[in-house]
């Protein structure tokens, strides 16, 4: 959260969703998010991972971290 | 699509970029954003320095220098050169084919063929599909290839997406029958028109006319901010088009020359951004000392430029001597993406020059 907080201080993250689509982050903040991520979470997250999908909702989000073998 | 030539080489490669050099420093008050978020964006795109045309400046403008430029040093002559084909997305004109207005200011010979051919990032890839064509023909022995395009023109200064990235230039590559007849190239191509909208200009051609009210600077929900007039990129779209096209590309480029990534010595790819070059080079298991993705960092992206640019950058005097089976690949407007594998050099020349 507080990445994304980072990223985009204004979007209420929390009561939104389908970030990509609706335009709350935009395809550089998703690389930049991808890289915090990875640092944050010592983790790799593989290309074929960077689609909307995985960006749609916190949770969307959460799971990506987790299948990658990061710990929340 | 696959294709296949034979008894082709390119001889030469100039890369001519403008002298004007631009920080990305300098720029991030203009955009909408933290300066914290963009100084991250800086490391992990690779956003430093890019090369902008000052006002005024025309894509023939940096063809014809670098033309003048081989003339004069005797690296090529007028009376040899056959057909001039000219890749471009920011022509001089709608009419007449900036080709002719370059061959006309060379003064270059009437016989000969003069062809434009609109193509962005795939564009030294198709530019050298048209001049291996063109070689077929017994009355053409060389082909002047120019790849050029001087997008900051149509490019906001106030949009994160497109303005950090790109560069404006322009290279020369001279495309010959090679005495080795069997020399082999093999080639694919893909184009999904289905996505031309997430690389656009939206006015300026005839559906859409540049008017007072096109110019009008709107704000989008990102936060960026640009006219009809500006270059407009989906930047996910492109993305995935990238991440999911080129790799199996590759893959099946190999299969049809027979080969494998292994006997690859260099991948000469387009240079969109450090991020996506890193992935892709990761996710086709290249090292990255073979697939330099130092580009933008240095110049910016200059479209259908940025390959024989990165050869003259990364390789320059190493191909006057050696001879590297290299894997080239483009891909962005269109959506196109295109590949090749071929051996190139010892070349007559391989340099760059600063216009």
């Amino acid at each position: 959260m507080e990445i994304l907080y980072e990223i985009r201080p204004e979007v209420d993250f929390m009561n939104s969703s389908d970030f990509v689509e609706n335009r709350l982050l935009d395809s550089l903040d998703i690389v930049v998010l991808v890289s915090d991520i990875e640092e944050a979470f010592g983790i790799s997250i593989d290309v074929n991972d960077i689609v909307p999908e995985n960006f749609y909702s916190l949770e969307t989000i959460q799971e990506l971290i987790e299948r990658r073998g990061g710990q929340i | 699509m696959n294709l296949q030539y034979q008894g082709k080489r390119i001889s030469g490669v100039l890369a001519v970029v403008p002298r004007n050099e631009v920080k990305f420093d300098d720029e991030v008050q203009n955009y909408n954003f933290s300066v914290k978020q963009s100084m991250k964006l800086k490391k992990i795109m690779g956003y430093d320095k890019h090369r902008i045309v000052t006002e005024g400046t025309r894509v023939s403008d940096l063809a014809i220098f670098g033309l003048k430029y081989l003339l004069d040093e005797g690296l090529i002559k007028r009376d040899e050169l056959d057909a001039l084909v000219l890749m471009t997305q920011t022509p001089d004109y709608l009419m007449p084919p900036t080709s002719n207005v370059i061959q006309g200011k060379l003064d270059l010979k009437p016989n000969m063929v003069c062809l434009d051919v609109k193509q962005g990032c795939a564009g030294y890839l198709v530019g050298l599909m048209q001049a291996f064509s063109l070689l077929e023909q017994d009355a053409i022995n060389k082909v002047v290839l120019v790849n050029g395009d001087v997008l900051s023109r149509k490019t906001s200064p106030q949009d994160r997406n497109t303005f950090p990235l790109i560069g404006d230039g322009a290279a020369v590559t001279i495309v010959e029958k090679d005495p080795e007849k069997d020399s082999q190239i093999f080639a694919n191509i893909r184009m999904d028109g289905s996505h031309r909208n997430a690389l656009i200009i939206p006015a300026g051609g005839l559906k859409m006319p540049s008017t007072p009210d096109t110019a009008v600077m709107v704000m989008d929900e990102e936060g960026n901010s640009r006219s009809l007039d500006h270059w407009f990129m989906d930047g996910m779209a492109v993305f995935n088009f990238v991440v999911n096209e080129v790799p199996p590309m590759i893959k099946s480029l190999m299969d049809f020359a027979g080969t494998g990534l292994e006997a690859v010595e260099y991948f000469m790819f387009h240079q969109p951004n450090k991020f996506m070059l890193q992935r892709l080079a990761d996710k086709m298991g290249v090292s990255y000392d073979k697939m330099p993705y130092n580009i933008v960092e240095h110049f910016g992206n200059s479209s259908g430029a940025t390959i024989p640019t990165n050869m003259a950058f990364n390789l320059g005097d190493k191909l006057l001597d050696n001879s590297y089976l290299t894997c080239l690949a483009g891909f962005g407007v269109g959506l196109t993406a295109s590949s090749m594998l071929m051996g190139i050099g010892p070349l007559d020349f391989c340099q760059m020059i600063e216009y």
